[in-house]
């Protein structure tokens, strides 16, 4: 009578998600399919360099999800979800460093190459277990989840919210890239991790490996996505919801609102932290930059314009940003910043519920036109009319 | 402090060693005491020596002028406000003063707050579903499933408030006295022993105000109902005993007409209403 599974197997009855997986699905089968089958010097040929984009674009992709997630159904608008993101990245890159083994510039077994430099004797401790696979990708989920734990707990207990909780999160992001920036941290100082040569004895450099990566970057997005789905699908994500538009109310519902937003605080940062790891080895470097304050706040952008609260308007809007990214930085790399600003004014004028809203929009339009009234329920709790 | 002292009582068991979710006891008869209640805020004395006793199953009425302290009365009860002295019990077997707001609410105390908050981005329905009484931790939240009974019985909530028409549209499109109706059956869902209903006819039509007395008075009986209100015709219409507050403590305690002929109240209230709201404004 009382699945407890019944949550995790929710989305998978829903349209929009059945949708999303297969656009997602069939997606991935035509870059690989493009990738490998169609000739090189063919039109349609999709080059490595190419899939290896389209990688980094689904993690952050998933990135987006992680964000939209405590923005667009907890309220808690976080800008510093990059140190999570970062943080993921480190664990990666250490894996990724102990696995260059004696092949770095110094040939020291053990040491990586700046450590060497630095002229350290021993690894330092917290990068032991680190050339165990296993152990790195636990750590690409609980280190961003143990801070997130921490950080979330002391803030949502003193009631820190709105404003004051996206300073906060702003200056740990950029605390932590302050910290990162130091040689005597042992991540490598303002250079970071890179010059990574295998993952799993795969080599980086081969075209296989980064359709693999490209290839887990898309399971790893359908993954939090349903995750996602299935927590606010739930009552827990109705909470959530509730949460957001009346925190006191839903309190004297009786719910402990602190421990519901540290549950999902947690659940973001992870996944936040597992796309940190798959964007990594994608683009072969990870260095303090990426907590740098800014790469939080882009975050929050492409949520903005995708449409906050709907999950796959995250999606959407992560990935066309960064498309339009890579096109205007190729280009006319001086239009960039002047095109993303442009486009945000734009959406917020013109689309205030970014594209998923305009989206939904005309969806609710045909289906109103097909058959009147009857309209379903099921939406009712995604369909936030709340505006940032 | 007090924890020692506690311990020091030979005669009874010690209050840790009493779970928390033990039932109200009101075998002796009043489901809330306050006693002696003072609050102050800034040197301001919103709540000035209050005692107030509600029996189990009563209907009661607070009036007084603005500021008079029905507010954080209120506040003190489900622990949004700590007061500076006083006891406040609910059954003679909780204390308040030692809880926090979703422990009292746990407890069986609902309150439905002035202007109507409901969650607006919600059905109806789903409102309801929330405020029910239920496992609210976290892991049973998220892997809840509604059951056949569940579903019944919001189902019945959703009519008893009115709004089955409007069953699965949002919250936010209701109009205010719908709202309010929303809420009520909210606080109905929790199944609570004591309901706290503050100022429920402000801005209401009048047969709005009609179908409200009918809600109200229909749960009577059934729970502890204390209204506050302002309009008097409302409380005249439900009201089975009512209590005047006057700035911060109770001036008089009877039936409506016993309260109404009081000159007393006559004076600070009924009769001079309009200056004791511009004193308070």
């Amino acid at each position: 009578m009382h699945s407890t599974h019944f949550w995790l197997t929710r989305p998978f009855r829903e349209r929009s998600t059945q949708l999303f997986l297969g656009v997602l699905l069939a997606a991935m089968t035509l870059v690989t399919l493009l990738h490998v089958a169609v000739p090189q010097g063919h039109p349609l040929y999709v080059n490595a360099y190419t899939v290896n984009l389209f990688g980094k674009y689904l993690s952050y992709a998933l990135l987006a999800v992680a964000v939209d997630l405590v923005w667009g159904y907890l309220g808690i608008l976080s800008l510093g979800h990059g140190a999570f993101f970062a943080l993921g990245g480190y664990a990666m890159g250490m894996y990724l460093m102990r696995q260059i083994g004696d092949r770095g510039v110094y040939g020291d077994p053990v040491l990586p190459d700046f450590m060497v430099f630095l002229s350290w004797e021993n690894l330092p401790w917290y990068w032991l277990g680190f050339d165990m696979a296993w152990f790195a990708f636990l750590m690409v989920l609980l280190v961003p989840g143990a801070l997130a734990l921490v950080f979330g707990f002391l803030a949502f207990r003193s009631r820190v919210t709105g404003v004051y909780l996206s300073i906060i999160t702003q200056a740990l992001t950029f605390a932590l890239m302050l910290a990162f920036f130091r040689n005597e941290m042992g991540f490598g100082g303002s250079d970071g991790l890179t010059d990574f040569r295998e993952i799993l004895g795969f080599n980086l450099r081969s075209d296989a490996t980064r359709l693999g990566l490209f290839l887990a970057s898309g399971v790893a997005l359908a993954l939090g996505y349903v995750v996602c789905r299935a927590i606010v699908g739930s009552k827990l994500g109705r909470v959530c919801v509730a949460t957001r538009d009346a925190e006191a109310r839903t309190r004297f519902l009786g719910y402990r609102v602190e421990r519901f937003q540290l549950f999902v605080f947690v659940v973001s940062a992870m996944l936040a932290g597992l796309a940190g790891a798959l964007y990594v080895p994608q683009v072969g470097i990870i260095n303090p930059s990426e907590f740098s304050p800014l790469f939080s706040i882009e975050i929050v952008l492409w949520v903005a314009l995708g449409g906050r609260g709907t999950l796959y308007g995250a999606v959407i809007g992560a990935i066309l940003v960064n498309y339009a990214k890579t096109y205007f930085t190729g280009a006319m790399p001086d239009a960039w910043l002047f095109a993303l600003g442009g486009l945000f004014v734009l959406v917020t004028v013109f689309l205030p519920r970014g594209v998923a809203g305009l989206l939904a929009y005309r969806l609710k339009r045909r289906r109103r036109s097909d058959d009147d009234g009857a309209s379903g329920n099921e939406n009712s709790a995604t369909g936030s009319e709340a505006t940032p | 402090m007090s924890l020692l002292r506690s311990l020091a009582d030979r005669d009874r068991v010690f209050d840790f060693l009493v779970p928390a979710a033990s039932p109200v006891d009101v075998r002796h008869g009043p489901i809330l005491y306050l006693e002696d209640v003072t609050v102050s805020f800034d040197g301001f004395k919103a709540i000035d020596n209050l005692n107030l006793t509600i029996d189990d199953g009563e209907l009661r009425c607070i009036i007084g002028p603005n500021g008079a302290g029905k507010t954080t009365m209120m506040d003190i009860i489900t622990g949004k406000t700590r007061p500076d002295t006083g006891s406040v019990w609910f059954g003679s077997r909780h204390d308040l003063l030692m809880m926090n707001e979703p422990e009292i609410a746990s407890l069986g105390i609902g309150r439905k707050f002035q202007k109507p908050t409901v969650f607006e981005a919600l059905s109806v329905f789903e409102n309801l579903e929330l405020a029910m009484a239920a496992d609210k931790r976290i892991l049973p939240t998220l892997t809840a499933r509604m059951s056949g009974e569940v579903r019944d019985r919001i189902e019945e909530g959703v009519d008893t408030i009115g709004l089955a028409a409007l069953r699965d549209r949002p919250a936010g499109i209701l109009s205010h006295g719908q709202k309010q109706w929303l809420e009520i059956g909210m606080l109905l869902m929790q199944r609570p022993r004591l309901l706290l209903v503050d100022e429920p006819v402000a801005g209401m039509t009048e047969q709005e105000m009609e179908r409200t007395a009918e809600l109200l008075t229909g749960l009577a009986g059934k729970q502890s109902v204390v209204v506050v209100e302002h309009d008097m015709g409302f409380v005249r219409s439900i009201a089975r005993q009512v209590t005047v507050l006057h700035q911060g403590s109770v001036l008089a305690e009877g039936s409506m007409d016993q309260v109404a002929s009081d000159p007393r109240v006559i004076e600070v209230y009924l009769g001079a209403e309009a200056d004791a709201d511009e004193e308070m404004v």
